[in-house]
């Protein structure tokens, strides 16, 4: 495999998901919640992924993973296509990418100590078979993220949220992956401990290597840790960039609008901001709009947008656009 | 009590202590905390999980859940009358008709098997008396106000019909109907998605100023009230520790943990920074509070006194800036937003 191959490549993914046409007799459709969707991460880049909810961009992590098996579309992981194998071959594979999730409470189990939860993966992997050395690999887990020997003996209940989240950390870490989905890590936690956990995440990301997807629904945070960022909308890709040119110079009217909806700690700069509130709401993903799908809401959309559904095209070094006026 | 300019204060808050009792002991939810709301204002109440914020606002409309919540000390004088002295009958027609209320989660907080008509309809008829056709006619008028469009067809929908941020508009609504003075918010908008966010609290403050409603936010997030309230209170641990006006309070914060929230964050109108100034250690236990101020043990500005004596609230200006600190003087040069880098 060459050296700049990307670690993960993303290609046309698209999920739709049944619904309705059961018992009740509900009228059949078919929910679009992700929608042709490619994208590509290098190794030790983090990739933003941000969206309102039902955008479709957890669908997209789960997908990855091959926890939702995709409608089609390939996932490339270091070369392989994770959409053709079975459940024994991705064994191996979901020890390369780990998940760390919204709320790590409901994502450690009660009834295990903070050391059994940590040994788990040791021993499922095989990754250390002595018992001894894995109570010393648990240790250094626990140190890599910032918690005390004695937090072994814990039980999640004991915790605090950052603490807990932390734990939900050193486990994905166990297993030492190449790759993390990180869902909303911190969107959970307190704002005093959200900027712990961001500024863990780069410490692990320089210390080991690793590779993030980050998704996530607020701007500022994803600005602070991507190197590139992806906006989603309906299932789409609508946006997606390095960093400074998404946030400096965003092109797609949805992007523009999300960026001004995020409210600046600051009444003397916010008193003077112009602020572009979108009218209306996302609509449903079960009947997306004709067009692009996002013109019943957008500010400048023309005839053409809501008979025509935008291709995301280059429209700079880099960075693509689904919309024709971008 | 009547204030210089002739504004006149519409809720006092006067040394409130509500405490729980739980199995690892007596949690101090308010702990002898003192605010007030003058008319028209918007006021918000700010702080992390358990500070007590929620628990004020339960507080000030009765509705702690006993036997372990109990209001313990203090008085809640609305336009004057202490209401936590009124009857259960009396404080039924404070609830809805003079304190409007909107929560977080808009589904849980409405009827599912009500109409939408009847669930706005119903504290019209009850409270103001109306008759079930007038009743139906303003309820009308109250979702067109609230920007739902076509509302005679939408009066006969259910909940669960409505999106997150139309359950949100309808839940002003309901909190307008009997055109209250006082509209308690609690966490408004924090189940919803940034764009609509900014509708909801944009169509609040417009009523809020069309009606002179005053508003008391209850919130997590500094950055959501920093456009939208005239007074700020931080909240820790129980405790009030610093309030000022919105923009006294961003600009010059005089207490290390609303100085601490507000250079944790990072910010789109900055420069991004290579690394973010987190509040270091955890948030209180409130079973097992150290002596002396509660913010002490994650304190970067801490003095020996500080784990011996709570600090009261002082002025630190004549503005009505008030911090409980020690330490409040020394951190008037102390920038708010780090150096970029």
């Amino acid at each position: 495999m060459k050296e700049d191959a990307p670690l993960l490549e993303v290609r046309n993914l698209v999920k739709h998901f049944h619904v309705g046409g059961g018992l009740f007799g509900g009228r059949a459709g078919v929910v679009r919640a992700v929608d042709g969707v490619s994208f590509a991460i290098r190794r030790g880049e983090t990739l933003g992924l941000v969206g309102e909810s039902g955008c479709g961009k957890t669908t997209v992590g789960r997908c990855l993973l091959q926890l939702e098996r995709p409608t089609s579309g390939q996932v490339l992981f270091e070369g392989r296509d994770l959409t053709t194998l079975d459940e024994d071959e991705l064994r191996p594979i979901r020890r390369r990418v780990q998940v760390i999730f919204q709320d790590p409470y409901s994502s450690l189990n009660p009834r295990m100590t903070v050391g059994q939860i940590l040994a788990e993966p040791l021993m499922v992997h095989d990754i250390v078979t002595d018992r001894e050395r894995r109570g010393q690999r648990v240790r250094e887990l626990l140190s890599h993220v910032g918690l005390l020997a004695q937090h072994a003996h814990r039980y999640p209940h004991q915790l605090s949220g950052g603490q807990r989240q932390r734990v939900g950390i050193a486990r994905a870490l166990a297993v030492e992956p190449a790759l993390i989905i990180c869902d909303e890590p911190v969107s959970a936690l307190d704002v005093s401990i959200q900027a712990q956990i961001i500024n863990l995440l780069e410490d692990l990301q320089a210390g080991f290597g690793l590779t993030y997807l980050f998704v996530a629904h607020d701007l500022s945070v994803v600005r602070h840790i991507s190197d590139r960022v992806a906006v989603m909308y309906l299932g789409k890709i609508v946006e997606i960039t390095d960093r400074k040119s998404l946030y400096d110079v965003p092109r797609h009217p949805y992007t523009k609008a999300l960026l001004s909806a995020v409210p600046i700690p600051d009444p003397a700069l916010e008193g003077q901001r112009e602020r572009v509130v979108l009218g209306g709401e996302v609509p449903s993903p079960l009947n997306p709009p004709a067009g692009c799908a996002f013109h019943p809401r957008c500010p400048i959309a023309i005839d053409r947008c809501r008979a025509e559904g935008p291709e995301l095209r280059e429209i700079g070094p880099g960075h693509r656009a689904a919309c024709i006026l971008a | 009590m009547l204030h210089s300019a002739g504004v006149s204060t519409l809720l006092s808050v006067e040394n409130l202590q509500t405490h729980f009792v739980t199995r690892s002991g007596v949690v101090r939810a308010v702990d002898d905390v003192s605010w007030d709301v003058e008319e028209g204002e918007t006021v918000a109440l700010v702080g992390e999980s358990g500070c007590g914020k929620s628990v004020s606002a339960l507080s000030i409309m009765r509705l702690v859940a006993g036997p372990a919540g109990r209001i313990v000390g203090g008085r809640v004088l609305f336009k004057g009358r202490d209401i936590l002295k009124l009857s259960e009958e009396e404080m039924r027609r404070v609830r809805g008709r003079e304190i409007g209320m909107v929560f977080q989660e808009p589904m849980t907080s409405l009827n599912p098997v009500l109409s939408i008509g009847r669930q706005l309809t119903e504290g019209l008829e009850i409270h103001l008396g109306m008759t079930p056709a007038d009743a139906r006619r303003r309820a009308a008028e109250l979702l067109g106000m609230v920007g739902i469009p076509d509302p005679e067809r939408r009066l006969a929908q259910y909940p669960h019909q409505f999106s997150g941020g139309m359950r949100q508009r309808m839940m002003i609504a309901m909190a307008l109907a009997c055109k209250p003075s006082l509209i308690l918010a609690d966490e408004p908008t924090t189940a919803l998605d940034v764009t609509i966010q900014a509708q909801i609290l944009e169509l609040m403050k417009d009523l809020s100023r069309r009606f002179g409603v005053a508003m008391l936010i209850i919130t997590h997030n500094l950055g959501v009230v920093a456009r939208y309230a005239d007074r700020v209170n931080v909240m820790y641990a129980g405790r009030i520790i610093e309030r000022g006006s919105a923009r006294e309070l961003y600009a010059r914060p005089r207490h290390p943990y609303t100085l601490g929230l507000l250079r944790s964050v990072p910010r789109l109108d900055e420069p991004r920074r290579a690394r973010l100034d987190p509040i270091e250690g955890q948030p209180p236990d409130l079973t097992r509070l150290p002596p002396g101020c509660a913010f002490t043990p994650r304190c970067a500005f801490s003095v020996a006194r500080c784990g011996v004596e709570s600090p009261p609230l002082a002025a630190v200006d004549q503005g009505g800036h008030v911090s409980a600190c020690w330490e409040a003087a020394h951190l008037d040069r102390v920038p708010v937003r780090s150096a970029a880098t």
